[in-house]
């Protein structure tokens, strides 16, 4: 709906308590942010599916392909994996969690909210803060698992890969906020996400080397997303490891980009574009009135 | 224990400098046109502060698309309207931050409990941080819930819901209340706890309210009603002089010798007719006239009847039709007993 300036008649009335609006925008992210957590709590098989998912992908990927790839000098392919095991959990949860948006529609919660004086930014940004909080600690979680890779992990190290989960979180929660905000029915949803989620899980990275790949496959790994969140949570855990030279030639980090490779921070670069701009859709998408 | 500090809080008053400071609503020539189809034809009509008024119409009529339109949840295709002094079009969120609204559908969060859910609401309308715990103390103890405030409402009734709903809609102290089709598919009790819980909000908060209703009954709690019917107003006042509008009462007498009680009736300027079995005479406020036409009609009266125009009548008169209370019911029932009588 469109909104008019406040100040364009001079005999507008008073507008006094239109002060503090970036306070109360601040308290409604804080607020949205906090429900999207009470429900998180309350819904323990949620909780528990998405625990399970990304383990069983550890376990089967991990330990069956090991079988098969075997290991160079030492390094397993299951460590190879580890990185983007916790990847594809936060990418499943960060996703995932729009869906209360399409719930939110279907029990008539999505009105309180888009009705309310406050701006649909607001809204958006707590959402999206909330599903990526939630992604994120799953993430975390997941890191408990790596004493039994053989992933070796340091203070340091912790903290970057929760910064990184937070980020890919928050993109990727954009991104099911934009998708969510034109789905009218839970089944769509459900539909939709898994038939956009494997494709961005499976073209990322996250389960095998992006190098020496064919020309159809590599060009869709590079316009993939999920890719540039990948590598760089891979590139700070492999930092700590002791990785042999003949391991980092087969097991390789890094993406390629018109035949140069990126650094960690342009990598990080590129994601957070595509951050800003599925927040943006998810911002101008969500809660169109009726 | 009431919190006089929490009341209608200062800055929401309507402004002063606005022409319409006593007027809770403006309404001028409201249009609404969905493609070709014009739901509101030019509706005009003004609500006093703490009014109870109602918009009174079959479904369709266009009293939601009105509603809709005062409360800026649609864009009105012509005309003006003013809540609380702010212009729907121009200031949008001033209009919100003063309204408070209850759908046809329900609005809570399950999963979240009684507080959370009026907490959530609090921090949406910029309720201020200390005043907070307070209001919501009140419009719970409003609404007679105060004890199940620690509970999720995924237990309540359907009523107790909608209640919640309503203190919720009072919780920012909106200087207008919005209750859209507020009893739908509530059993009778309910509703009548809800209306309880309605004249309860007028009278300790000062509330103005705007409801829309397809039910007689309940539009007889307001103190104007506008009855709308193809998206225009077709008529506009107090239930009871709306009644009067339409037809005098007419008071029944059975009597010892109606034909003499007609005689002495009409000799003291009554206008009356002998029935078939008693003396009808038509007046104005029958109640009060029976110890008087018993007086004058000076014979032994075995039966007495006062009929006063129903809103029923009223809504035939302007509209040419019956209302039908919930057509979908009826239609229901009906089919129920069609199943039931094919076994």
């Amino acid at each position: 709906m469109a909104t008019t300036p406040l100040s364009v008649r001079p005999s507008t009335p008073s507008l006094l308590d239109e002060r503090g609006d970036l306070v109360a925008e601040l308290r409604t992210i804080g607020m949205v942010w906090e429900r999207e957590l009470i429900r998180f709590v309350r819904t323990r098989t949620r909780i528990l599916s998405s625990f399970v998912q990304p383990i069983l992908f550890l376990f089967v990927l991990g330990y069956g392909m090991t079988t098969l790839v075997g290991s160079t000098e030492g390094f397993t392919f299951k460590k190879f994996v580890f990185p983007g095991i916790v990847a594809m959990s936060v990418v499943m949860t960060a996703i995932f969690s729009a869906i209360s948006i399409v719930w939110d529609r279907e029990f008539g919660f999505l009105r309180e909210m888009v009705v309310a004086p406050v701006s649909r930014s607001s809204l958006v940004i707590g959402k999206t803060l909330g599903g990526a909080s939630i992604a994120t600690v799953q993430g975390t979680i997941m890191l408990a698992l790596a004493p039994l890779i053989g992933v070796h992990l340091t203070a340091t190290l912790v903290g970057q890969v929760i910064g990184l989960e937070l980020l890919m979180a928050v993109g990727l929660t954009s991104f099911g906020v934009f998708v969510a905000s034109r789905i009218q029915r839970i089944e769509a949803f459900q539909v939709v996400m898994q038939l956009l989620l494997f494709p961005m899980l499976f073209l990322s990275g996250a389960l095998f080397p992006l190098k020496g790949l064919p020309t159809w496959l590599a060009v869709l790994t590079r316009l993939n997303p999920v890719t540039y969140a990948v590598d760089p949570l891979r590139r700070v855990v492999f930092a700590v490891q002791a990785v042999p030279p003949a391991a980092a030639a087969r097991f390789s980090t890094g993406i390629s980009l018109f035949g140069t490779m990126l650094s960690l921070s342009a990598e990080i670069g590129i994601f957070c574009v595509f951050t800003a701009v599925f927040l943006a859709l998810a911002i101008v998408g969500f809660g169109k009135p009726e | 224990m009431a919190t006089p500090t929490t009341t209608l809080a200062a800055p929401l008053a309507a402004p002063a400098t606005a022409s319409g400071a006593t007027l809770a609503v403006e309404a001028s020539n409201l249009v609404k046109r969905y493609g070709d189809v014009e739901a509101v034809k030019g509706v005009s009509f003004d609500v006093g502060r703490g009014e109870i008024f109602a918009l009174l119409g079959p479904n369709g009529a266009g009293k939601s698309t009105t509603i809709k339109m005062l409360c800026t949840l649609a864009l009105p295709s012509g005309g003006t309207a003013r809540v609380s002094g702010f212009d729907v079009r121009r200031q949008p969120k001033a209009v919100r931050r003063r309204i408070g609204l209850v759908f046809q559908e329900q609005t809570l969060d399950e999963q979240l409990t009684a507080e959370e859910n009026l907490r959530f609401h609090a921090v949406l309308y910029r309720v201020p941080r200390d005043e907070v715990d307070a209001r919501i103390d009140r419009v719970l103890r409003l609404v007679a819930l105060e004890g199940r405030r620690k509970d999720l409402v995924s237990t309540f009734s359907g009523g107790m819901a909608r209640r919640l709903e309503i203190a919720r809609g009072m919780l920012h102290t909106p200087a207008v209340l919005f209750l859209d089709e507020p009893t739908v598919g509530l059993d009778p009790q309910t509703r009548a706890l809800m209306w309880d819980d309605v004249t309860r909000l007028r009278k300790e908060e000062g509330v103005t309210i705007l409801l829309t209703t397809h039910y007689m009954d309940e539009a007889e709690y307001a103190d104007r009603i506008a009855i709308i019917d193809h998206g225009q107003i077709v008529a506009l006042d107090s239930p009871d002089a709306l009644k009067r509008k339409v037809g005098q009462d007419t008071v029944e007498l059975t009597t010892a010798d109606n034909a003499l009680a007609v005689s002495r009736l009409a000799a003291a300027g009554y206008r009356c007719q002998e029935g078939e079995e008693a003396v009808v005479v038509f007046t104005t406020d029958g109640e009060s006239q029976v110890a008087r036409l018993i007086e004058i009609a000076r014979v032994p009266v075995s039966n007495v009847h006062v009929h006063r125009p129903t809103l029923d009548d009223v809504f035939l008169h302007f509209t040419g039709r019956q209302i039908r209370e919930d057509q979908g019911e009826r239609m229901l029932s009906m089919a129920v007993r069609a199943r039931a009588g094919r076994r």
